[in-house]
């Protein structure tokens, strides 16, 4: 059975589903008790599991996220609410010198469980230092795991497999995605990381997209289909495990592809699938690989300037049409 | 009166008595740290170790006082001059000093090298590279442990070169928070051996009563003498019991001083003086600590001498058994990233 619920819904249920199961699991974050959450994930948690298990934190980054790996070396399992994924660069050295790499340097003796979760990616009007999508810094580090959930049924899928693994999981929401409404199944429908979901057949042009840019890309399928281009359309789901099988399965196909990111274009995930696609697919591309990408620029405060710096449906409808010469 | 106050002195005498004869063995310890680290010297001058080296020479009383005391279920963190925590709390002399010539044998299987020894079985939850980057680990690690309704406690050593980082003062302020409630078993102790480096505490910190900067986290403090085992011992029998029966923070300022360079690039020292080091070294931890069983008729020349023997072939044998072990082989080099 699956019922329609929204992303948030999705999330609250899934973290009170694997409270109730698993006293282990303990959430930290700033406003997440009292406040109820800053964007309502945890509303009504305080109440339900108490101050211990649900504990609202400084606002210290370092200090919390650092205790959390901590808790997470002992045996517990804590999920940390980042209010967005912009503060998290003030727990980096935690982060990317301490989780990651705990049970290498311990040579397997210590795991760190730990989920870090919290929205990601452009707001609205919010500028530079509030509206960034920081999936590559962290993708890039052994030893992480990198979670971009596109729809519900994702949120409740990764985040079961995040709650149940053992190592750290970077859990990037979306924030325009939390009113998003989809169909989640019942029962253990954990997704399992690296396994990428093609949403759409198509045989002319393969879009590869993950977190918000899965609905561009399939708004932008729509568009195509009315053209007479089918276009496949993938979400990633994981980018650490990145299911490289699903893309190049599909490239082989389509023998294009376009790959869309919201963040910067220089060193960013489109530039590691594209390199992946011209490794292992150069000779069956008919044309280069597009990437549609967020502008190279911090992200301005004027509506009309953010717009211009964020990718746009029909961004990549031109750019599939780059591939198949049809400009 | 007179007679029952006799009889406090004579009970009060053997209880010392017995309190000194149970340092022993941490006599013992001290004099393998020592020479564990003299040699592990020594290797790094042959090339035989890499990278970073920072030895604890002269400071060993602070973490032998305080694991003396440590129940064996209880848990530690340290930054990266970390050899000596290890030997005692009796991890093999031999898979440390393998750890530092990069040797499948090693403590973290030839994975972390000097900066990074674990042994997570024996409660040591390892030495960090980045100063202060371990506290707040340490700190969720005493939450975790009370949280699982356990009267088990952390010890975070940490040098006086953290504490001016934002890694000390944040989880040092949720510790103050969580010990309100009983949730954070931990007691911090600072090694302040007054060199962050080459910088003298009176450069890098604006007030340097150390100790009083946990106040202002609401948590308490004392100041104690580093170089004097059975201070530290005595102080941390009881406020390691404080900690364990309240699930609240303490934090103690081990006055200490590092008889060797910080590191192994720091070969000229023009930080201090050969005076200031020798003078130090007249306040030799384990120079100390003897000279008190000495007095106590706990040890004689012919003791010192095996004792001292016994050390050096101890790490002699230490030093062989890194030689002789293997590199790690190929395959080790992706294990451990993921979960198997």
């Amino acid at each position: 059975m699956a019922a329609v619920t929204t992303y948030r819904e999705a999330l609250r249920a899934t973290l009170m589903e694997e409270m109730d199961r698993n006293p282990a699991v303990v959430l930290l974050g700033e406003d997440i008790g009292v406040y109820q959450g800053t964007f309502r994930i945890t509303a009504d948690f305080l109440s339900r599991y108490g101050p211990r298990r649900v504990i609202d934190t400084p606002i210290s980054e370092l200090g919390f996220i650092g205790a959390a790996i901590g808790m997470a070396m002992l045996g517990l399992r804590p999920v940390v609410e980042v209010m967005t994924w912009n503060f998290s660069l003030l727990a980096a050295d935690q982060i990317l010198n301490n989780a990651a790499k705990l049970r290498y340097f311990s040579g397997g003796q210590v795991e760190v469980p730990l989920v870090i979760r919290g929205p990601n990616g452009a707001g609205v009007q919010l500028s530079a230092q509030h509206s960034q999508s920081l999936e590559a810094v962290y993708a890039h580090f052994p030893g992480l795991q990198v979670a971009l959930p596109a729809t519900p049924a994702d949120v409740r899928g990764l985040l079961l497999t995040a709650l149940r693994g053992q190592d750290p999981v970077i859990f990037l929401e979306n924030a325009a995605l939390y009113g998003v409404k989809g169909e989640v199944p019942d029962g253990d429908a954990a997704i399992p990381f690296g396994r990428a979901e093609v949403m759409r057949g198509g045989r002319d042009v393969t879009l590869i997209a993950y977190s918000r840019m899965v609905h561009l890309a399939l708004a932008a399928a729509e568009h195509l289909a009315r053209e007479g281009v089918e276009a496949e359309v993938i979400n990633l789901r994981t980018l650490r495990p990145l299911d490289g099988e699903t893309v190049i399965h599909s490239v082989r196909r389509t023998h294009r592809a376009v790959v869309v990111q919201e963040q910067w274009k220089p060193f960013g995930a489109a530039a590691e699938i594209a390199a992946l696609i011209s490794e292992e697919a150069f000779d069956l591309l008919d044309a280069p690989v597009e990437r549609v990408t967020g502008a190279d620029v911090p992200m301005p405060y004027a509506r009309n300037l953010e717009l211009l710096a964020l990718p746009h449906e029909r961004d990549i409808v031109a750019a599939a049409r780059r591939t198949l010469y049809r400009q | 009166m007179a007679t029952k106050r006799g009889e406090a002195e004579v009970q009060s005498g053997a209880l010392a008595d017995a309190d000194l004869a149970e340092a022993l063995p941490w006599y013992r310890l001290m004099l393998i740290a020592r020479r564990f680290e003299d040699e592990a010297e020594r290797a790094f001058r042959r090339g035989k170790i890499g990278g970073y080296l920072h030895l604890y020479s002269g400071q060993e009383a602070v973490a032998a006082g305080f694991l003396a005391v440590l129940r064996p279920d209880d848990i530690f963190f340290t930054a990266y001059r970390d050899h000596a925590h290890a030997i005692f709390r009796g991890t093999p002399a031999g898979a440390v000093m393998a750890e530092l010539f990069g040797r499948q044998t090693g403590v973290v299987k030839g994975k972390g090298g000097s900066m990074h020894i674990f042994d997570v079985g024996r409660g040591f939850y390892g030495g960090y590279g980045i100063v202060g980057g371990h506290i707040p680990l340490a700190t969720g690690a005493a939450y975790a442990l009370r949280y699982q309704g356990t009267d088990r406690i952390c010890l975070c050593f940490l040098g006086d070169g953290a504490m001016n980082s934002g890694s000390f003062h944040e989880p040092v302020n949720m510790a103050g928070l969580w010990g309100r409630e009983g949730m954070c078993p931990i007691v911090y102790i600072v090694e302040n051996n007054r060199y962050a480096m080459g910088t003298a505490v009176e450069r890098s910190t604006a007030v340097t009563d150390l100790a009083s900067k946990f106040g202002i986290h609401g948590i308490p403090h004392e100041r104690l003498d580093g170089q004097d085992f059975l201070e530290v011992r005595r102080a941390a029998r009881r406020i390691t019991a404080q900690v364990r029966e309240t699930g609240r923070p303490y934090a103690v300022e081990a006055i200490t001083y590092r008889f060797v360079a910080h590191g192994a690039a720091d070969l000229f020292q023009p930080y201090r003086t050969k005076e200031e080091v020798e003078a130090w070294k007249a306040r030799d931890p384990i120079l100390l600590l003897e000279r008190a069983l000495r007095a106590a008729g706990l040890l004689d020349d012919g003791q010192v001498e095996a004792l001292r023997r016994e050390a050096q072939e101890v790490v002699a044998a230490a030093v062989r058994y890194a030689e002789e072990s293997p590199e790690p082989p190929p395959e080790e080099l992706t294990r451990d990233v993921y979960a198997p």
